[in-house]
This record gives structure tokens, sequence and C-alpha cells, in this order.
């Protein structure tokens, strides 16, 4: 077997919850020197949607970049090296009556969409959103980050400003404060979660 | 209901941190880098960087520094992760589970004793 076949073969057999898609684009957004991230997941049972987007103010691309992100395969242009995440995404997400949708305007930033049919039978479970959160959070804390997650009206916004403000020079990475940021993310999700 | 955490009990920890900084941290500065690339997510890395997260809660270690950084280009060695502490060369461990997260936090982080068999040897 091709080593990059192999490649897709663990990648699509290892990313099997939406959580761990999600930090797979947040960090596209890092590396586009973002400075403001917005993690959005909403579930509506009642419309049975599940929908997340990834928002930021990072570099942004062109048209031709947009297409070799979403479908590396198709396009001709090979000068900048893209990732399989993002493909994976929204093969997965059409599959499951839903779709993948990128705006992106250079300069000025990116917004990744991605919606599911809820209860569609190989929708992969959201996962652990806390964890991914926690760590994006702790390990990149020059951006400001925004989560925010929704299900059924209700939500749980977390936005880390005003924990920052109040941390002043303190660092996340401080036993303490990993523990209040832990179970706050931790709490804010299992409030509100749906547990099937 | 798991209560809702304020921000006046943050400030109560901040202050504690601070207090507590003084008192205990590793030796020197120490900063651990995680590879959080597509390859290092398929390959476990969040969960990877969760134990070290989560030994250093429950170690309580002051003073540890903690990156993330994209794909390094050695993608059947994730998840990767790399130590540097003091002014000591970074080192550079591939195919680190959770346990052996744990095992480098404690040996090396905490002991100073790189984990010569999981390193990634120089080329």
């Amino acid at each position: 077997m091709p080593l990059a076949s192999g490649l897709l073969l663990l990648t699509v057999d290892s990313m099997r919850e939406l959580a761990l898609h999600l930090l797979d684009i947040a960090e596209n957004s890092v590396a586009a020197d973002a400075r403001d991230i917005v993690i959005a997941v909403d579930e509506d049972p009642k419309k049975d949607r599940l929908k997340m987007s990834v928002e930021d103010n990072g570099k942004g691309m062109d048209e031709d970049m947009v297409a070799r992100v979403t479908d590396p395969f198709v396009t001709s242009r090979t000068t900048r090296k893209v990732g399989l995440g993002i493909p994976l995404l929204k093969a997965a997400a059409e599959a499951c009556k839903g779709y993948l949708r990128i705006n992106s305007a250079l300069g000025k930033g990116t917004r990744l969409e991605v919606e599911f049919q809820r209860s569609h039978i190989d929708r992969m479970p959201l996962g652990d959103l806390a964890g991914t959160w926690f760590e994006l959070l702790v390990a990149w804390p020059q951006i400001h980050w925004i989560f925010q997650y929704r299900v059924n009206g209700n939500e749980f916004l977390f936005d880390d400003a005003p924990v920052k403000q109040e941390l002043g020079g303190v660092s996340l990475s401080e036993p303490a404060i990993l523990t209040y940021l832990r179970e706050t993310l931790q709490a804010g999700i299992k409030n509100i979660e749906i547990t099937d | 209901m798991p209560a809702v955490k304020s921000l006046d009990e943050l400030k109560r920890l901040k202050e504690d941190a601070i207090a507590k900084r003084n008192a205990k941290t590793t030796a020197g500065t120490v900063q651990v880098t995680v590879a959080m690339g597509t390859c290092g997510i398929a390959a476990g890395a969040r969960e990877t960087m969760r134990a070290i997260l989560d030994t250093i809660e429950t170690e309580g270690l002051s003073g540890v520094v903690i990156k993330q950084t994209g794909c390094i280009g050695l993608c059947e060695l994730e998840p990767i992760i790399q130590v540097e502490v003091g002014g000591a060369p970074k080192v550079t461990y591939g195919k680190v589970s959770v346990d052996q997260a744990k095992l480098i936090m404690k040996e090396h982080v905490v002991g100073g004793h790189v984990v010569t068999e999981l390193v990634i040897p120089a080329k």
C-alpha cells in the first residue's frame, strides 16, 4: 500500500469524533494567524440537525486555496501543501444529508460551517468537546477564544476574555487554573447536553 | 447539575497560584510542545496532551509552559511531543501514548532525566 493511502486510512479510521475535527479546523485557524476564534456547536433535535462552525480573523484564503483545502484531489495547483482533515469532514457531512461550506476572504478571515442530519446512523458522535476546548484554550493563550454550545435553545457560552483579565499575568497552565478551566467547560456542556 | 464556577473563585485561585509559584517550581523553565497537525490528532495527540495537563493538575506542577505546533513532517511517529528543560537542548519524543506522556512528565519534566528509549533519534 502506498504511504499516502495508508495515512488516509489511518486518518479516516481515527477521526471518529466531531470534536476531533473541530480541533483540527481550529488548528488551521491558529496557523492562519487568527487573533480571535469562535467555535460554535448547535444541536437541534426538533429539526434533526447538528451544525458546527469555526470562524476566525486570520489571513484568509483565495478561491483557489478554498477549492484545494476542500477537495485536494480535483484541483490542479500544487504550490501549497494541504491536509486531509477538511475533505474527510466534508465527505462525512455529505454522507449524513449535510454539507460543509467555507467562506473566506484574503486579509479578513475564514468561516467554516458544517451540518449533519443529527439522527443519521453514520453521524459521528460529538465526542469530547470540553476536552477539545480545554486544550485549545491552554495551548494558545494569546488567542481570544469564544466557545458556544447550544442545545434545544439552551446555551453555554464561554468567552475567555474575562478569565484572562482576572488572571493578569498568571499562566493558564498553573495547576489550580487548569482545574478551574476544565471544570467550567465540563459543567457548562454537561448542564445542557442531551444524554441519549 | 454540576455547579458553574464563578470568577470570584478564579480570583482566589489566582492568588493561591501566585503564592505557590514562589514556593514550588520545576527545574528552571520547562516547556512542553505537542504536535497537533491532522496527523497528530488522528494518532491520538489530544489524549496525549490531556495526559500532560492531567499530570500538571494532579502533581501540582507549577511553571510548565504548554504549547502546540503543527505537523513537523514525521507523521508516522505521531503523537510527537518536545520537552525543553532549562537551557538543555530540546528533546523530541515519538509515538507518545497516554502512559508514556505521564512517564515523560514524571521522569523528564519533574526528575530531569531524559526517557532515552522514547526519544526520536536525530537524523
